[in-house]
């Protein structure tokens, strides 16, 4: 992305932040002035109940003293950005990596889930779209489910996966991998069908003319004009198995991940653990799309189909 | 070992059939097209019966298929009463907020092209982001019922619509807009004579992607706190029983609720851009 493109995307994410910034303000008012209650201010209702009538914003108009407070707060409702950012630095950069306390060792937890999840679902999905273009039954019983399955809430799985898997006696990585596995599969399939049946009867002729037979037909011209396909649904399925990885860490109360940090700062009342998760989470989605669209793109200029990115 | 057996013939029964049907003289016609699929559910399903039952398998780790149905047809009030808090309530304010929503800030964003170009990279990257991590701020916020899943699913969906609703009234082309402009027409019968029905099929296309969101936001947002009724506290309760045939049949229900849901936004969108090359 040039400059060009980048100065209004910056503009709308600064947009946002500001109107975060603010919404700080209201959403903190109730729990700020019972705080500077009990630190001594007077508050103009003086009762905590008859505060609980009035709204975020009117509290603060009539305390307007309580506004610097709002950002200061160890239990805010809403963390302003800059605690939030805090909180990262401090469970990223200042504790060891191996800590339970460090943001990377729980990213490093889900992570691992995901990336094993994530490589066997696109395994198995790149290996059953192939069976589907090739079979014409596989392709006549398999790919309507395929299609269907689409519109399910497939993570709706996720728990009875977990406890199915503990129950036979599978702990640990390869339960949350299974559902990341699952999540990623179907994307990948769907992507690759259409990108195997991508080339035109023209091209499949070509070929013929060449007299190729299948073998050199799939690797020298279906396998090739399918990436493009491929890395739009792997783009897809990462994010979807990082999702995967996450919801499987809720239910069976696991110790260590993005989404045993968001159970524990929700059960403990810390919502910094909470939202710094959120955040960790978001970033390592983001870095992981972006690193597929950066092999993406060396892909396809290598392949010299680097126009249609 | 007769366990394996009987399956294998039953696999290969279902295999050798749809086999005749799918490279038969008339594989492509629309009866055929739906009994391949159908034999082939069938065949893992009688698969399945076959297997659990006479390896006489631990209904704790999976349950029969039959069991499954008879426990969904005993429950069915309870199964109600979860769809209508989860997908009903949950879900679908959710949805219909979060649409609205991302419709206004598309007109709005459309306005400028300097916010159109900041919208899309940002959006298209927050559609990417786990927002179902937000469900416990949510439900810490707005209460364990069914008004804070409403919000997770509005946060879910609101990307997806936005993106592509944005790029959808991007789809014009200067000679069509061109048109529009010799004709005197302003801004206004130019967005909902042109515009406005040339960005349908992606308004679509996004409202299509973000129904599975929706049940997946309103479910999981239940794993962090709901009242005892609904899809995600049924599953995270009856895991928690072992009660697997309930877990199943909630999740029979969530595969038609999501179909459904699906199907009927394809409907729509059949009806709303029958003149789209797509649909024709």
């Amino acid at each position: 992305m040039n400059i060009r493109g980048i100065i209004p995307a910056l503009t709308v994410v600064s947009v946002i932040l500001a109107i975060w910034t603010l919404a700080v303000i209201p959403m903190n008012a109730h729990l700020t002035a019972d705080q500077a209650q009990r630190d001594g201010l007077v508050m103009t209702p003086e009762a905590p109940r008859d505060r609980q009538a009035y709204t975020g914003l009117t509290l603060v108009i009539k305390n307007p003293a309580i506004i610097p407070m709002t950002y200061t707060l160890t239990r805010p409702r809403l963390p302003s950005p800059h605690q939030v950012a805090i909180e990262m630095y401090e469970t990223i950069f200042t504790k060891a990596p191996t800590s339970r306390r460090s943001l990377v060792y729980h990213a490093w937890v889900t992570l691992s889930a995901t990336l094993l999840g994530f490589a066997i679902g696109t395994t198995l999905g790149v290996l059953l779209a192939v069976g589907i273009v090739y079979n014409r039954t596989m392709d006549k019983s398999v790919m309507p489910w395929a299609i269907t399955s689409q519109t399910i809430p497939i993570l709706a799985l996720a728990p009875m996966i977990i406890v199915m898997l503990g129950a036979i006696g599978i702990q640990g990585l390869l339960p949350k991998s299974i559902i990341s596995a699952y999540l990623s599969f179907f994307p990948v399939v769907v992507g690759m069908v259409k990108g195997l049946r991508s080339p035109d009867g023209m091209q499949l002729d070509l070929l013929r003319t060449y007299s190729a037979n299948a073998n050199q037909g799939f690797w020298k011209l279906r396998l090739p004009a399918s990436m493009p396909y491929l890395f739009a649904s792997l783009k897809i399925g990462i994010s979807a198995a990082l999702v995967g990885a996450i919801v499987g860490e809720l239910p069976t109360g696991a110790r260590a991940g993005f989404g045993a940090r968001m159970l524990v700062g929700d059960q403990y009342g810390q919502p910094m653990v909470t939202w710094a998760a959120l955040f960790g989470a978001a970033i390592t989605a983001a870095l992981l799309v972006a690193i597929l669209t950066w092999i993406e793109r060396r892909t396809l200029a290598r392949m010299g189909m680097g126009a249609t990115a | 070992m007769m366990a394996f057996l009987i399956a294998f013939a039953i696999w290969v029964a279902g295999w050798w059939t749809n086999a005749r049907l799918a490279n038969g003289p008339r594989s492509d016609s629309r009866t055929i097209s739906l009994i391949i699929p159908i034999i082939f559910g069938v065949t893992i399903i009688a698969m399945w019966e076959v297997l659990v039952t006479m390896l006489s398998v631990s209904p704790i780790i999976l349950p029969p298929p039959s069991s499954i149905a008879a426990r969904f047809a005993s429950e069915i009030p309870i199964l109600w009463a979860d769809f209508e808090q989860t997908i009903l309530k949950g879900a679908m304010t959710g949805y219909v907020i979060g649409m609205i929503a991302a419709f206004a800030v598309a007109l709005l964003a459309d306005r400028s092209e300097f916010l159109t170009k900041g919208i899309l990279p940002v959006g298209a990257f927050m559609a990417a982001l786990p927002i179902v991590g937000t469900a416990p701020i949510f439900v810490k916020w707005l209460g364990s019922n069914w008004e804070s899943k409403a919000a997770v699913v509005a946060v879910m969906v609101f990307f997806p619509i936005l993106v592509n609703t944005v790029a959808g009234l991007k789809d014009t082309s200067a000679m069509q807009r061109d048109l529009m402009r010799t004709y005197g027409a302003g801004y206004w019968p130019t967005l909902f004579k042109l515009r406005l029905p040339a960005a349908l099929p992606f308004m679509f296309n996004g409202l299509k992607i973000a129904t599975t969101l929706a049940l997946i936001g309103a479910i999981v947002a239940e794993f962090f706190g709901s009242p005892t009724v609904g899809m995600g506290f049924r599953i995270s309760t009856s895991v928690g029983q072992l009660a697997l045939d309930m877990v199943w049949a909630e999740i029979v229900v969530a595969a038609l609720a999501g179909s459904a849901f699906y199907g009927v936004m394809a409907l729509i969108e059949k009806r709303a851009t029958f003149w789209h090359p797509s649909q024709r």
